[in-house]
C-alpha cells in the first residue's frame, strides 16, 4: 500500500437488473483526510458506499484496506466494521431508550468477572470517550434526551471508538441546522487531525467547501475525477457533476419576468392567522407570478402556507380565491378551489413508500374528484406516464414502489401528483431539499414555465440563491409574522437585510 | 445561550418514566393504607393481610416478569394463562395418574415450558409472524391440551403425592406481628415457598435485565429493531429468548399456582394472560416496547391484588368490581403515559 493511503478502491463495476450502476470507478482514501464524495443523484455515490460495507456486491473490481493484506470483500456492515470501515448514515442507528453511554458500547459492553455489564466501567469509558471527542453529553441520561445533531455525533464516537480508519459520513448534515453543523464540523476536523480518513457525501455544496480536502466526483456511475479542493472551484464543481456548463444555472428567470401588479389576483388573503403559528397576515398573489416565502427557519414561511392551504385551519381573517370568498376548512376545500401544496416533509407528508410511482402520481387527483369515480386504469397509466415523461422522473417502470425511486424523483413524482390535478395555485414548500443540483435545476426551470403558463406559484426554499433565480416577488416572515414584500430588483443582500430586520433598505 | 433552558429540559424528561414508576408504587401504598384505615375492623390491618397478598400473587407475580420480558421487545404473548393451566394440569395429573414424583412433574412441566418458549420464539424472532397471532396459537394449544389431558377437576391431595403437598403447604412464619385469635392463641403471619419463589424470580429477572448483554439487548430491540441490528445485535435470537425466558417464567408461575391452589382444571388461570398484561401496563412497560422493569410490574400486580382484597374484604361488592377498578386504572396509566410521551415530544 502506499504511503499515507488507508483505502483504495479500483475498478469497481456493479450492475443492478438493467443498469450499470458503477463502471470501472476508482477511488483513493488517505489518512487524515476529508475526501467528499460528490454527483447528482444516482451517479452511484451510494453504490459505491454500500460496495465498501457490503450491503452491495459488487462484480469486479477490488478493494484494498490498510492493516489487511489481501483484497477486501465484505458480506456485511460487520465485517466492514472489523476492518475499521465505520459508516454513520443520516438516520441515527441508535437505541433512544438506552443511555447514551449504552449505545457507545452496546454489544461490546465491559464485562465483570461474573459475566455481567461492568455499569460503572462502562460508564467510565464513556464519559472518557465523549470528552475525548469534546462531546458535551452526560452519558448516564438516555439519548432521546439530545439533539438529532448531539445523537449523530454519538453514532460518530461509536464509530471512531471501534478502531475505525475509514469513517464513511452519508448525508450526515441533512438534519441539521448551522450551529449544530459547525459541531459536527469541529468533530470531523478532530478525526482528521487523529488520522481517521472520512468520507463525507452530502448535498450541500458550501459545506463541501467548509470542510473537505479533496473532491471525487461521479457521474452516470462513471468517476469523473478525484481533485484537491483548490484546484476545483464551485462552479467548476457543478459542472463537473452535471457534465454541462455552469450557465444553466445562472439565468433561468427569461428576460421581463418581473412582478406585474396588474395582474388579476389569484390569491387575497386579509388578516388570515392560525394559533400559535402564524400572525394575521395580508396577502395578494396574481395569476401568473412566483412568490417566494423567505425568513429564517422556523418563522413561520410553511405556517402561512399552510394556514391558506388549510393543513391548518386558519382561525381568523378571509380569503379570496380567483376573486370570490372562499372557506378552506380542510386541505381537500383547497383541493377544489384549485390548490395544490407539496408539503416539505417528503417522506411523512409527502410519499406514499409502498405505493407504486402510477398510485402515488394519481393520488391527489383520485382524491379531489371522490372515491365513487375512481379513474380507470388506462387513464391512471396514461397520466403517469404522461409526467414521467415530462418531468423525467427516472423509475424503472411506472409500477415501482416509489420508496425505492432517489429522492429527487420521488420528489418529481409528488410534483407530477399535484400537476395532475391541473391546479391554478400551487404551493411548493422546500421542493429542492436534499435532492441534486440537476433535480433542482429543472424543477425551478419547470416552476417559471408553469407561472408561464398564468398558474401562481408560491415557493418556499431555504436556499436564496434559488429563490432569487425564480421568484419574481417575495414575502418575508420573521418571528410568525409577515413583516414585508419585495419586488422589483431581487438581490441577495435586499434578502438578508430584510429577513435580518432592522433598517432594511 | 440555549444551554440552561435544555439542561432543564433533560432533567424533566430524564424523569418521565422514573416519575410513572413512582406514581405505580405511590398508588399501592396509597390504596393499601386506605384500605386499612376503611377496613381496620375487618381486619385489613394484620400483617397476614399482606402475606395474602403475597400468597395469592405469587404466580403472577413469576408471570408479570416474563410478560415484560417480552413486552420489552415490542412484543405480547397471550398464551401465558393457558401455560399456566397446563402446567397446573400436568402436575396434577402427572403425580395422580402417571405416578410421577414430584420432582419428575416439576421438570416436565419445565421442559413443556422451554418447548412452547422455542416454538414461539422461534416463529416470532426467525420467521417474523406477528406475537400476538403466534402466542394466540399458544394460547388455544395449551388450553386445548388442558382438556385433552382431562376436563375433571383435579386436585393434589397428600395420599397422591406427599412431597409435593408438604413442600406446597410449608408455611414460613414470621417471628413478628401476631394476631391473637378468640382462644387467645397468637398466630404469627406466615407465607409459603410460592412467595419465596416470586421474590427470587423478581430479583433475578430485575439483575437480568439491568446487567446482562440479553437483558440491555431486550431494551435496544424494543427501542429500535433495526439500530440495534445495524449495532451488531442479534436481534432475532434477543426475540425467540424473549420468549422462552417468558414461558419459563411462566412455568415457575404455573408451579407457583398450583402449589397455591394445588388443583386443576380447564378454567385454571382464566384470564390470567390479562392480568399480567394489565400489572405491566399499570408498571410502566411500553406495549411498543423499550420501556420498562419488572419492579414496575411487580407493583401492578400488588396493585391488581390489592383491588381484589379490598373487593373481597368490603363483601358487599359484586365480583366483577375488581375488573372494573383494573379497567379505569388502565385507563388513567395509559393516558398518563402518553401525557408524558407528548411532553417529551413537545420539549424537544
Amino acid at each position: 500500500m502506499e504511503n499515507n493511503v488507508v483505502l483504495t478502491m479500483r475498478g469497481i463495476t456493479m450492475t443492478f437488473p438493467g443498469v450499470k450502476a458503477l463502471d470501472n470507478v476508482d477511488f483513493t482514501l488517505r489518512k487524515g483526510e476529508i475526501h467528499a464524495l460528490m454527483g447528482e443523484n444516482g451517479a452511484g455515490k451510494s453504490t459505491l458506499i454500500k460496495c465498501l460495507t457490503g450491503i452491495n456486491d459488487f462484480e469486479a473490481g477490488e478493494i484494498r484496506v490498510d492493516g489487511v493484506d489481501h483484497p477486501v470483500k465484505n458480506r456485511s456492515t460487520m465485517d466492514a466494521q472489523k476492518i475499521g470501515i465505520s459508516t454513520v448514515y443520516q438516520e441515527v442507528n441508535l437505541c433512544p431508550n438506552l443511555t447514551v453511554a449504552e449505545n457507545l458500547f452496546i454489544g461490546r459492553e465491559p464485562m465483570t468477572a461474573l459475566r455481567t455489564i461492568d455499569r460503572r466501567k462502562m460508564v467510565k469509558q464513556a464519559d472518557e470517550l465523549v470528552k475525548r471527542l469534546d462531546i458535551k453529553v452526560d452519558v448516564t441520561q438516555n439519548l432521546e434526551n439530545y439533539s438529532l445533531a448531539i445523537q449523530q455525533m454519538i453514532a460518530i464516537a461509536r464509530a471512531v471508538d471501534m478502531d475505525c480508519k475509514v469513517l464513511i459520513l452519508d448525508e450526515p448534515t441533512s438534519s441539521l441546522d448551522d450551529s449544530e453543523v459547525e459541531k459536527l464540523f469541529k468533530l470531523m476536523n478532530q478525526l482528521k487531525d487523529n488520522g481517521v480518513g472520512i468520507i463525507f457525501v452530502t448535498h450541500f455544496l458550501e459545506q463541501v467547501y467548509a470542510v473537505c480536502d479533496r473532491i471525487t466526483v461521479l457521474r452516470n456511475g462513471t468517476l469523473v475525477g478525484e481533485y484537491p479542493i483548490a484546484d476545483l472551484p464551485r462552479v467548476k464543481l457543478v459542472a463537473a457533476m452535471m457534465g454541462k456548463d455552469f450557465d444553466d444555472l445562472a439565468a433561468i428567470k427569461p428576460e421581463g419576468f418581473t412582478y406585474d401588479a396588474d395582474a388579476p389576483l389569484e390569491i387575497s388573503a386579509r388578516g388570515l392567522s392560525h394559533k400559535g403559528t402564524i400572525k394575521p397576515f395580508d396577502l395578494d398573489i396574481h395569476k401568473g407570478e412566483v412568490i417566494g416565502l423567505t425568513g429564517l427557519l422556523g418563522s413561520g414561511r410553511s405556517e402561512l402556507a399552510r394556514s391558506i392551504y388549510g393543513a391548518d385551519k386558519a382561525q381568523t381573517g378571509t380569503l379570496k380565491v380567483g376573486g370570490k370568498d372562499a372557506k378552506i376548512k380542510e386541505p381537500i376545500d383547497a383541493m377544489h378551489l384549485g390548490m395544490g401544496m407539496l408539503p416539505d416533509d417528503r417522506k411523512a407528508e409527502g410519499i406514499i413508500g409502498d405505493l407504486s410511482v402510477r398510485e402515488n402520481i394519481i393520488l391527489a387527483l383520485q382524491a379531489k374528484r371522490g372515491m365513487f369515480k375512481q379513474l380507470s386504469r388506462a387513464k391512471q397509466e396514461e397520466l403517469a406516464d404522461k409526467y414521467i415523461e415530462m418531468l423525467q422522473i427516472k423509475t424503472a417502470s411506472r409500477e415501482t414502489p416509489i420508496k425505492q425511486l432517489s429522492g429527487g424523483n420521488q420528489q418529481k413524482a409528488i410534483i407530477g401528483r399535484w400537476l395532475a390535478t391541473d391546479p391554478d395555485f400551487l404551493i411548493l414548500d422546500e421542493p429542492t431539499r436534499g435532492i441534486d443540483v440537476g433535480t433542482k435545476t429543472e424543477i425551478q426551470k419547470l416552476i417559471i414555465k408553469l407561472a408561464g403558463e398564468g398558474k401562481s406559484v408560491m415557493f418556499i426554499s431555504s436556499e436564496i440563491e434559488e429563490m432569487l433565480r425564480t421568484c419574481n416577488r417575495m414575502a418575508v416572515l420573521r418571528d410568525g409574522q409577515k413583516v414585508g414584500e419585495l419586488d422589483g430588483e431581487l438581490t441577495q443582500e435586499r434578502v438578508m437585510a430584510a429577513i435580518a430586520g432592522g433598517d432594511s433598505k | 445561550m440555549k444551554k440552561p433552558a435544555n439542561a432543564l429540559k433533560e432533567r424533566r424528561q430524564i424523569n418521565s418514566n422514573t416519575l410513572l414508576l413512582l406514581i405505580t408504587i405511590a398508588l399501592f401504598f396509597v390504596m393499601y393504607i386506605a384500605g386499612m384505615i376503611a377496613y381496620s375492623s375487618k381486619g385489613f390491618t394484620t400483617v397476614q393481610t399482606l402475606c395474602n397478598l403475597f400468597l395469592n400473587n405469587a404466580a403472577l407475580i413469576c408471570v408479570a416478569c416474563g410478560m415484560t420480558v417480552v413486552m420489552l421487545t415490542g412484543g405480547i404473548d397471550i398464551s401465558v394463562g393457558s401455560l399456566v393451566a397446563l402446567d397446573c394440569m400436568v402436575l396434577c395429573y402427572g403425580m395422580a395418574n402417571w405416578n410421577l414424583s414430584a420432582p419428575a412433574a416439576v421438570l416436565l412441566v419445565i421442559v413443556i415450558g422451554v418447548v412452547m418458549g422455542v416454538v414461539q420464539g422461534f416463529l416470532i424472532g426467525y420467521l417474523e409472524i406477528q406475537p400476538f397471532i403466534v402466542s394466540m396459537a399458544g394460547m388455544f394449544f395449551a388450553r386445548g391440551m388442558v382438556s385433552v389431558i382431562s376436563t375433571n377437576q383435579l386436585s393434589i391431595t397428600a395420599d397422591i403425592n406427599q412431597a409435593f403437598y408438604n413442600f406446597a403447604n410449608l408455611r414460613i412464619t414470621f417471628p413478628f406481628g401476631a394476631t391473637v385469635n378468640r382462644q387467645g392463641v397468637a398466630i404469627y403471619p406466615y407465607i409459603r415457598l410460592g412467595v419465596v419463589i416470586a421474590i427470587l424470580v423478581l430479583i433475578v429477572t430485575f439483575l437480568i435485565l439491568r446487567y446482562t448483554k440479553f437483558g440491555r439487548g431486550l431494551y435496544a430491540v424494543g427501542g429500535s429493531e433495526q439500530s440495534a441490528a445495524m449495532m451488531g445485535l442479534n436481534v432475532k435470537r434477543t426475540k425467540m429468548m424473549a420468549y422462552v425466558t417468558c414461558s419459563i417464567l411462566t412455568t415457575i408461575g404455573g408451579i407457583c399456582f398450583c402449589m397455591n391452589g394445588l388443583m386443576a382444571s380447564t378454567t385454571t388461570a382464566d384470564g390470567f394472560e390479562m392480568d399480567a398484561i394489565s400489572s405491566a401496563v399499570i408498571g410502566g412497560t411500553l406495549l411498543t416496547g423499550g420501556v420498562g422493569n419488572v419492579i414496575g410490574s411487580f407493583f401492578g400486580v400488588l396493585i391488581n391484588g390489592t383491588i381484589n382484597a379490598l373487593v373481597q374484604t368490603d363483601g358487599r361488592l359484586a365480583s366483577s368490581w375488581p375488573n372494573i377498578l383494573t379497567a379505569a386504572l388502565l385507563c388513567v396509566f395509559i393516558v398518563l403515559q402518553s401525557i408524558f410521551a407528548k411532553i417529551k415530544e413537545k420539549s424537544k
